[in-house]
């Protein structure tokens, strides 16, 4: 298994893998609380990313809806703790499976009736628009006013309820990017990581092939969805606080699939890549402003905007790709 | 409830529905002829309706007066928008033209928060409430006046594209591409007039709409998800359905907000939508792509 997934990757690639990863291991010693709370950010983006990825990156179909996964997965858990005294890890089996099923909601509706492309975008924004309202109206997770998890001062990290340090999430989060990205990977060199790239180039000629389209295309929908899911559980944890105008808004939806499109759609690394990239960028924009003085509502935004034109004008098909070739790790057979 | 007082809310929901059409009307005519779908077309109509807040409070300028001026200026910007930025996107994926489109709209939305601040701004026109009384009817002078502006920019887009030589070719790169190359249309031209041509639509759109809703810098995202619910709703690329989609939602949004509440209406709207995609996915008026 350890041996098919290190395939055709050279020797240079694992070392460097290995470095990072242990950077990232010991990042929370050396970072003070700032930068933890950045890392957190990142972490959580390259997660939700590398979901978002299998839908698109790797069955070719665009979702602009994905926080209505992470909105499922976060008021379930939430719901569940605030009304039952439900703890994450067992909320998960409730939350997980029910953002799978609005995935396979989605993915049958589209697909049983042939809606590809833009539409299929659209579908996907109108879902999580109509969640968004109903989430408002909704009176047992507070509706509109906001679902709040109670907080106290913890002495210690309790792992089992997620209370706890930011040090904890953050490590939560790097283990759950870590195994998606070993995930994905296995899942890209596995029988339907094929079907999805064929899906993914030329539909027709897969179905000619003999491949059951929408059979796969389904997987990807659900195995993304459940996935993103987990991230918002965590995110409700970590925030403490939930808002259907926040955590459903067509906004959140388009900052998760910012990251793999800059870092490179399709690509295992892309989604960290463009997580780092542009979280880091946000907070070093923030600090120039604060540096400079500059105290006006928006001109952050602007810079990021205007650098997010900059990237993917210069770098059609993301950093990552770019990237490889210029460390010289492009893998054998790409 | 007396049934005039449905009736009124319907006529106030088509009137402010033919607005909608008209900015989803721009929308359309992107997609039909450039084929990409201007994820920054709502923060457009902003800009618009920025525009004729400044126009009235500093000379007193009537919306209405100012809608063809102002059409004229998102004219230029979605010209030199097509032309600098997306015509080297027209053949890149789908997730390449959002992102691009994505940036722009957010540099649109925080360049108007930073001009503009963030409290929602209207005009008080002489007529703003004024109104007219046909039989049980009474009609908003306002909204009379926008869905009748609505009508008359959208038949004159109508009347370019049927009549006009310009129009004609702009009708020819959108069925064949490579056949309007072939006989030597400048392709590139006609597509950025083409996007100037949908952004003057979501400029006069957003010009009248002023008469009728206040505009912050976050509006524009709602309106790029209404305009999309509609052009889906009525048939992407489809002329005719955009206008008639607009009016299916004012008309659905207006009895949602007497029926049920106002803040669930958009609800029925991405209702209708989902539907609409489920049953007809071509949207009414449209043709069923391959």
């Amino acid at each position: 298994m350890i041996a098919r997934l290190t395939d055709g990757v050279s020797r240079r690639a694992l070392v460097l893998l290995g470095l990072a990863l242990a950077a990232a291991l010991v990042a929370p010693l050396f970072a003070g609380d700032y930068l933890l709370t950045v890392l957190i950010l990142i972490f959580y983006f390259a997660y939700v990313g590398q979901a978002w990825n299998i839908m698109m990156g790797f069955a070719g179909q665009l979702s602009l809806g994905h926080a209505l996964y992470v909105g499922l997965g976060a008021y379930t858990a939430a719901a569940l703790y605030v009304h039952f005294g439900v703890g994450p890890w067992i909320g998960l089996l409730v939350a997980v499976p029910l953002a799978a099923l609005a995935g396979a909601f989605i993915g049958f509706l589209a697909f049983r009736f042939r809606v590809g492309g833009v539409y299929f975008a659209i579908l996907t924004i109108a879902v999580a628009e109509f969640a968004r309202v109903g989430f408002d109206h909704l009176s047992w997770t507070a509706g509109s006013s906001g679902l709040f998890l109670p907080v106290k001062q913890y002495a210690h990290n309790d792992l089992w309820l997620l209370r706890g340090s930011p040090a904890m999430f953050y490590y939560v989060l790097l283990t759950a990017t870590v195994l998606a990205f070993i995930g994905c990977r296995a899942l890209l060199k596995s029988r339907i990581g094929y079907f999805w790239l064929a899906i993914r180039e030329d539909e027709q000629a897969a179905r000619a092939a003999g491949i059951d389209t929408f059979r796969y295309k389904m997987a990807a929908v659900v195995i993304s969805a459940a996935m993103t899911s987990f991230a918002g559980v965590i995110y409700a944890f970590y925030y403490n606080n939930l808002f259907p105008e926040q955590v459903f808004h067509i906004s959140r939806s388009i900052e998760i699939i910012l990251g793999p499109i800059v870092g490179g759609v399709g690509t295992l690394f892309g989604p960290i890549l463009g997580a780092f990239i542009l979280t880091g960028l946000a907070e070093t924009l923030t600090g120039a402003m604060a540096m400079l003085g500059i105290d006006l509502p928006g001109a952050k935004q602007v810079f990021y905007g205007i650098c997010l034109l900059l990237v993917i004008m210069a770098l059609p098909d993301g950093v990552w790709p770019w990237l490889a070739r210029r460390i010289g790790l492009k893998e054998r057979g790409e | 409830m007396p049934l005039d007082i449905y009736l009124n809310v319907a006529v106030a929901g088509v009137l402010t529905g033919l607005v909608y059409g008209l900015m989803a009307l721009g929308l359309s005519v992107i997609f039909g002829v450039v084929r990409v779908v201007n994820f920054a077309h709502g923060e457009m109509m902003t800009i618009a309706m920025y525009i004729a807040v400044t126009l009235f409070s500093a000379f007193h300028l009537d919306p209405l007066v100012m809608m063809v001026p102002i059409a004229a200026v998102l004219f230029a910007f979605g010209y030199v928008l097509q032309k600098g930025f997306i015509n080297p996107f027209i053949t890149r994926p789908e997730h390449s033209q959002f992102l691009l489109l994505v940036a722009v709209a957010i540099v649109i939305v925080n360049v108007l928060l930073i001009v503009y601040g963030p409290d929602a701004q209207n005009v008080q026109t002489s007529y703003a409430y004024d109104s007219f009384q046909i039989g049980p009817l009474i009609v908003d002078a306002t909204k009379a006046y926008a869905g009748l502006a609505a009508i008359v920019v959208a038949a004159a887009l109508f009347a370019f594209f049927q009549y006009s030589t310009v129009g004609t070719a702009i009708r020819a790169c959108a069925d064949n591409y490579t056949g309007a190359l072939v006989v030597g249309l400048d392709v590139k031209h006609l597509y950025a007039l083409t996007f100037g041509l949908g952004a003057a639509c979501v400029g006069a759109a957003g010009t009248i709409l002023l008469l009728i809703f206040d505009v912050t810098p976050a509006a524009g995202p709602a309106y790029t998800l209404l305009a999309f619910v509609i052009v889906i709703t009525g048939g992407l690329g489809s002329m005719p359905g955009a206008l008639i989609g607009g009016v299916m939602i004012g008309l659905t949004e207006a009895m949602a907000g007497l029926l049920f509440t106002p803040s669930a209406k958009s609800m029925f709207s991405f209702g209708i939508l989902v539907l609409v995609l489920l049953f007809r996915p071509q949207g009414i008026m449209g043709k069923r792509a391959a």
